[in-house]
């Protein structure tokens, strides 16, 4: 490489698979590193569909910025930037802030960051850009733990699961904790937007994402993306998860404008969520056990409650 | 007509930020810089300012805004101080590392603990090895020329970094001093608009920030490195456009002051070279061959012109408002290095000095050279840093 070159590089034919990717239609095309089954990946492509290409894309260190940028190579045809952990908010601010100086306003930021980025190491940085009303689309894909090290605990991580940071063992059922309600506290920002979604429903989410583009300001959009490595099913199941997941309750899909609910998805039948759990085997543990029956009934609980309090029955 | 007007070194530093025109500053406060910050926000607020102007809510997103919105091509700027520094070292390494040309104003004080508000280089001496360019200032009027050279030396093609214009808290930053300003014209033919190669566009959409395995990534170190140090010969030219905009020289990336015959060279950064400029001449009256070498550009290191300016000095005292805890102060640690090996090279001694706010006095530099001549007439080499003024009655 030239010496002063930067770190970045043309896409054109740079691409790991040319044949296939010039077919591609795609924003985010194939031929990247990510796992087989990998939800967020699939997630990532369906949100740049609905986004289009007149996008700028933010995102922290972790998954999605390692499978997708070894040097030379990028499947990304929108502008992508990747600076440190805790910072994609902030660094979406300042985008949007030079975007706005330079009146180029048919640009639109997005940042994509995973469940670590967003709910822990880089949610002082997220709070700042909400607080400020910085005209940022922020994309949580959460997959309840840090996968690109392996599968510790998250503020993301749901109640029970099994992580390397958090293993069940003789004196711990996994995680003690609840999930973080972030959707909640980005709400109390004063957000105008913020909604759930999740892989298993790209039309859904395909919805969203768009309707979030028409609106300014802050917008908060929290997809759950099944992880086939780390929660630990067979790759062809990640929809079926997914779709378990929002079935039961567990991960409720809503919207809300100016904090309020405007929209559920509503569950045509209530699985109970044990057919949720039985499929992961960062649930195992419990399933396993004849002493988790009461653990059991609080992670029922817990889909009953958000049950009732989206009104998620039809 | 050029216009000079008593103002505190921060509104000095705020004239020639507003004078470069950045289109986006991001702003945290954290004494002693605040008053940069603060009439910058004055600026924007009566118009005169036409920056966007974010607020954010630590030294670590201050850091971040500027990294993203120099990314999507706009000049930008922001200032900080102490621990704020230090929370920006992160940032600070990646952007250097993503060559983002923004400004910042690095406002010299003490590092925790303990907690102190007062000067000392600790702070921007951490940040060395960032690949941030380091320049040092002595004055308000230099800290005013300076940044208008800073966002010119950033955005140079051949280097492409962040520049850091350091300046001492208080001493600088809420003296008052006669300032003389460029006239807005001027400015703006010596600065043209930031033109980036590469930025953020949808219409040449590019990666930044990729992932480098050990194939790559030495080479892109070295290339930072490389951009830097041989920047020196464009940071050199700028400061010489700057001096016949300004109408003054302070003289390429070091100040050389009384050095030309001199026995003993003292060398510092920052404002305590005035003092220490004072004192040479007493010590000259007194008949001693002393003079002073005050480093300018920190980062690159300017060892060409050290070499010359102490070429003839039997003996060399550094004064380091730094240290490198378990070892010296880091100039001297520089110094050192850069004299190993050569034949006739001097005797350098490192005094750590003025840490956290302790005054350095006529007669301290009077007891700093005494001292370096009793080390030298002694025989016998010195490989500690000495503490300069140290209270007997409180060190353990």
């Amino acid at each position: 490489m030239a010496g002063s070159e930067p770190s970045h590089r043309s896409l054109k034919g740079d691409l790991m698979d040319k044949k296939r990717t010039e077919k591609d239609e795609s924003l985010f095309v194939s031929g990247h590193r990510a796992c087989h089954g990998c939800g967020l990946a699939l997630a990532v492509r369906h949100v740049l569909e609905a986004t289009g290409s007149n996008v700028i894309v933010v995102s922290p260190t972790g998954c999605l910025e390692t499978f997708s940028s070894p040097y030379g190579f990028s499947p990304w045809r929108v502008p992508w930037i990747h600076h440190v952990f805790e910072n994609a908010p902030a660094i979406a601010s300042g985008v949007a802030a030079a975007l706005r100086a330079q009146g180029r306003d048919a640009t639109r930021v997005v940042a994509i960051g995973g469940d670590g980025a967003t709910f822990d190491i880089g949610f002082g940085s997220l709070s700042g850009m909400l607080e400020r009303g910085d005209d940022v689309l922020y994309i949580c894909t959460d997959n309840g733990a840090y996968m690109n090290t392996g599968g510790q605990r998250s503020g993301a991580t749901p109640f029970c699961a099994a992580t390397t940071t958090h293993p069940p063992g003789k004196a711990s059922f996994g995680k003690s904790e609840k999930k973080k309600d972030l959707p909640e506290i980005v709400a109390a920002h004063g957000t105008p937007y913020v909604a759930t979604a999740t892989v298993a429903y790209l039309g859904d989410l395909k919805q969203k994402v768009k309707k979030a583009m028409t609106l300014h300001g802050p917008r908060y959009i929290q997809i759950d993306t099944p992880c086939p490595s780390v929660w630990n099913f067979p790759s062809h199941l990640t929809l079926e998860i997914g779709r378990l997941g929002v079935n039961s309750g567990l991960v409720p899909l809503f919207e809300m404008v100016d904090g309020k609910i405007t929209k559920v998805k509503k569950l045509r039948t209530k699985l109970p969520v044990i057919e949720y759990l039985n499929k992961q085997k960062r649930y195992q543990h419990l399933v396993a056990s004849d002493l988790s029956q009461e653990t059991l009934q609080a992670i029922q609980d817990q889909a009953d409650q958000n049950i009732a309090k989206y009104g998620l029955m039809a | 007509m050029t216009k000079i007007k008593v103002v505190e070194g921060s509104e000095a530093v705020a004239m020639a930020v507003k004078a470069c025109r950045p289109q986006v500053v991001a702003a945290y406060p954290i004494s002693p810089q605040t008053h940069i910050v603060e009439a910058l926000a004055r600026m924007a607020a009566d118009g005169e300012l036409k920056a966007e102007y974010v607020r954010v809510e630590s030294e670590f997103s201050a850091a971040s805004v500027v990294s993203g919105a120099s990314a999507a091509g706009s000049r930008s700027y922001t200032a900080s101080a102490s621990q704020g520094l230090l929370l920006m070292t992160e940032v600070l390494y990646a952007s250097a590392g993503m060559r983002l040309p923004f400004v910042i104003t690095g406002v010299n004080r003490s590092i925790s603990a303990p907690i102190n508000i007062q000067v000392d280089h600790q702070d921007t001496i951490s940040l060395r090895d960032s690949g941030v360019i380091q320049l040092y200032v002595e004055s308000a009027q230099e800290a005013y020329d300076l940044h208008l050279a800073a966002f010119k030396i950033a955005e140079h093609p051949a280097i492409m970094l962040p520049v850091m214009v350091c300046m001492d808290g208080w001493v600088l930053t809420h003296s008052y001093e006669p300032v003389e300003f460029v006239e807005q014209e001027k400015v703006d033919n010596f600065l043209p608009p930031f033109k980036p190669e590469n930025f953020l566009d949808v219409a040449n959409p590019k990666s930044w920030g990729s992932y480098a395995e050990g194939d790559v990534l030495m080479e892109f170190k070295y290339a930072i490195h490389k951009a830097m140090s041989e920047g020196k010969a464009h940071i050199r030219c700028i400061l010489a456009e700057l001096a016949a905009l300004t109408g003054r020289d302070y003289g390429g990336l070091v100040e050389a002051y009384r050095t030309d015959d001199a026995d003993v060279v003292l060398v510092a950064m920052g404002s305590m070279a005035g003092t220490i400029k004072d004192a040479v001449d007493d010590l000259r009256r007194e008949g001693k061959k002393v003079g002073l070498v005050r480093i300018r550009c920190y980062r690159p290191f300017p060892h060409e012109e050290l070499s010359a300016a102490l070429g003839r000095a039997k003996l060399v005292a550094v004064l380091d408002a730094n240290v490198s805890i378990g070892s010296e102060g880091a100039v001297g640690l520089d110094i050192k290095s850069k004299l190993n090996g050569r034949p006739g090279a001097p005797m350098v001694v490192d005094f750590i000095a003025g840490l956290g706010g302790r005054e350095v006095n006529a007669g301290a530099v009077r007891r700093i050279v005494e001292r370096t001549e009793r080390i030298f007439s002694s025989g016998v080499p010195i490989s500690e840093a000495e503490w300069l003024d140290l209270n007997p009655a409180i060190v353990p």
